[in-house]
């Protein structure tokens, strides 16, 4: 069994026949079920931990501070602390709570994102779901969530709570309309919705730059929809720690806190990993038309790498938005989206649909 | 008409207000060497404290071991929560008169609020506020301090009380 770093298909396939030929049919696919939903969830896991704790440092460099720098070296090991902290906590129960849906709103927020991680394509052969309406299915399941969170403020028993899911429910709901809208241009313009279809076009330029003017726009109106949705700041109005102390969370304890701290992560990694395939061209290296060595010397770097340095550029952009802007209003965050983003967003995709039928592009 | 040109002039001037603000954290960001983070225990060689922090009352000795203070106990009248003490003692001085001076100034900085009422009102200014900080101790007493040191005497040009 070769190992190749720049391809995982022979990987996974031979993983595949290894199991058909050891076990019965049943009983491989429940196997390769439980190495994906653990590789799933280790990788969930650990790449939570670190965005937390980049999320830290970030946010203490742009206020000119450290961050944590007393556990580990450079403060590395301080989220496995604040973790192992989290799950010795007890776990609270509000009274005249509704206790089914309160336990069930954690889950349902985090299988939400699970859902959508499954059809991002990290490299090439690594990619557990791959079909033909992949972008309509991460927009449907990633929407999912909100019930969750819903559920979370309704269940409490709390008006803190109730009024935070509230607002992120208004939120998410609005935003949802231009994040599918900025992904319909791309859409438009790929003319697929298929992830490795939509990676497979940008090898020779990323749609970012091929597409002119039309998915420039698509681009910045994902970034401001995206980071609406993930409720992250300037958009935390949901949380607002300072008004509303935290939103639909503010009951939870433990490591049901520990869940929906988790989903906040893990969606910010998943808008940037939609950005970063549909816009910026995924696991596919940089490459420029005609210059040939230029486009060798890249493919030199392998795609997994191509892939989380695009994600965690885009992730960076975000954190930079959320240290930077101040928090909206209510109404000024359904101004931005009707009155903004979605004519712009409509105009765009016409512009888009333009430049497709002219063959303007690249 | 014109309140469309508005609004497209509206979403160019919000993006480029956004640019100036992500421009200004930026800055930040890209310039990690202007920190503003001291790490304590690490730089407790190094770390200078600013000219107007109060740590704690102390009394100013010169070199000959002479400090300003002749026991006139205004401070102790203006301290509002009864963190200084004097006790004087008589002496005699050389041509046979008798006179009043300081033999302790005490000093209860576990009861002192730091708010420089005590440096203010001295007329000789004899006390001032210093940049030591680190006072944690073992046990309350040693919170008492007296601020003249041993064997000193008043300096020459203090006026008489």
């Amino acid at each position: 069994m070769g190992f190749n770093f720049y391809d995982f298909t022979a990987l996974t396939h031979n993983i595949h026949v290894g199991l058909v030929e050891g076990f019965s049919p049943f009983m491989a696919t429940t196997l390769e079920w439980v190495i994906v939903g653990t590789a799933y969830l280790l990788f969930v896991a650990l790449f939570g931990l670190l965005l937390v704790y980049a999320e830290r440092k970030v946010c203490a460099a742009f206020q000119q501070r450290l961050g944590p720098m007393r556990v580990g070296y450079w403060g590395l090991l301080q989220t496995i602390a604040d973790f192992i902290k989290l799950l010795m906590k007890e776990l609270i129960m509000p009274r005249k709570a509704d206790r089914f849906l309160y336990n069930l709103a954690p889950f349902i927020v985090i299988i939400a994102s699970f859902l959508a991680i499954a059809v991002i394509p990290f490299a090439p052969g690594l990619q557990s779901l791959d079909f033909d309406i992949g972008l309509f299915y991460l927009t449907s399941v990633s929407s999912v969530g909100v019930i969750g969170i819903l559920l979370a403020g309704w269940s409490s028993n709390n008006k803190y709570s109730l009024i935070g899911a509230m607002r992120s429910g208004a939120q998410i709901l609005s935003y949802e309309l231009s994040v599918s809208l900025s992904l319909l241009t791309m859409i438009v313009f790929a003319g697929s919705m298929q992830f490795s279809t939509i990676v497979e076009g940008q090898r020779d330029g990323w749609y970012l730059f091929t597409g002119h003017i039309p998915s420039l726009v698509a681009f910045i109106v994902f970034l401001i929809a995206g980071t609406a949705e993930t409720n992250r700041g300037p958009f935390d109005l949901a949380e607002a720690e300072s008004e509303l102390t935290a939103g639909f969370h503010t009951e939870y304890s433990g490591i049901k806190f520990a869940f929906f701290f988790l989903a906040e992560y893990i969606n910010l990694f998943i808008i940037s990993a939609v950005a970063a395939t549909v816009f910026l061209g995924g696991w596919m290296p940089l490459h420029f038309g005609h210059l040939e060595a230029f486009n060798h010397a890249m493919d030199v770097i392998p795609p997994l790498v191509w892939f989380f340095l695009k994600v965690f550029g885009v992730i960076f952009i975000i954190m930079w938005f959320k240290w930077t802007f101040p928090r909206l209003r209510v109404d000024q965050i359904l101004t931005l989206e009707w009155k903004y983003l979605l004519p712009i967003n409509l105009i765009n995709i016409l512009l888009m649909a333009f430049i497709v039928l002219t063959k303007f592009h690249f | 008409m014109k309140s469309f040109i508005e609004y497209i002039v509206s979403i160019f001037k919000g993006l480029w207000t956004l640019l100036i603000g992500m421009k200004v954290t930026g800055k930040y960001f890209f310039t990690p060497w202007k920190n503003v983070t001291q790490q304590y225990p690490e730089n407790r060689e190094k770390l200078v404290m600013f000219e107007r922090f109060r740590g704690e009352v102390i009394m100013l000795h010169n070199e000959n071991n002479e400090h300003s203070c002749n026991g006139c106990g205004i401070c102790e009248i203006n301290c509002p929560n009864g963190s200084i003490e004097i006790i004087s003692k008589s002496i005699l001085t050389a041509d046979g008169k008798k006179k009043r001076i300081i033999d302790q100034h005490i000093y209860h900085l576990g009861m002192c609020t730091l708010c420089n009422l005590c440096v203010k009102a001295c007329p000789s200014g004899a006390l001032a506020m210093g940049q030591n900080f680190e006072h944690a101790v073992w046990d309350r007493s040693l919170l008492t301090k007296v601020l003249n040191q041993e064997g000193s005497t008043i300096a020459e040009n203090v006026k008489e009380e």
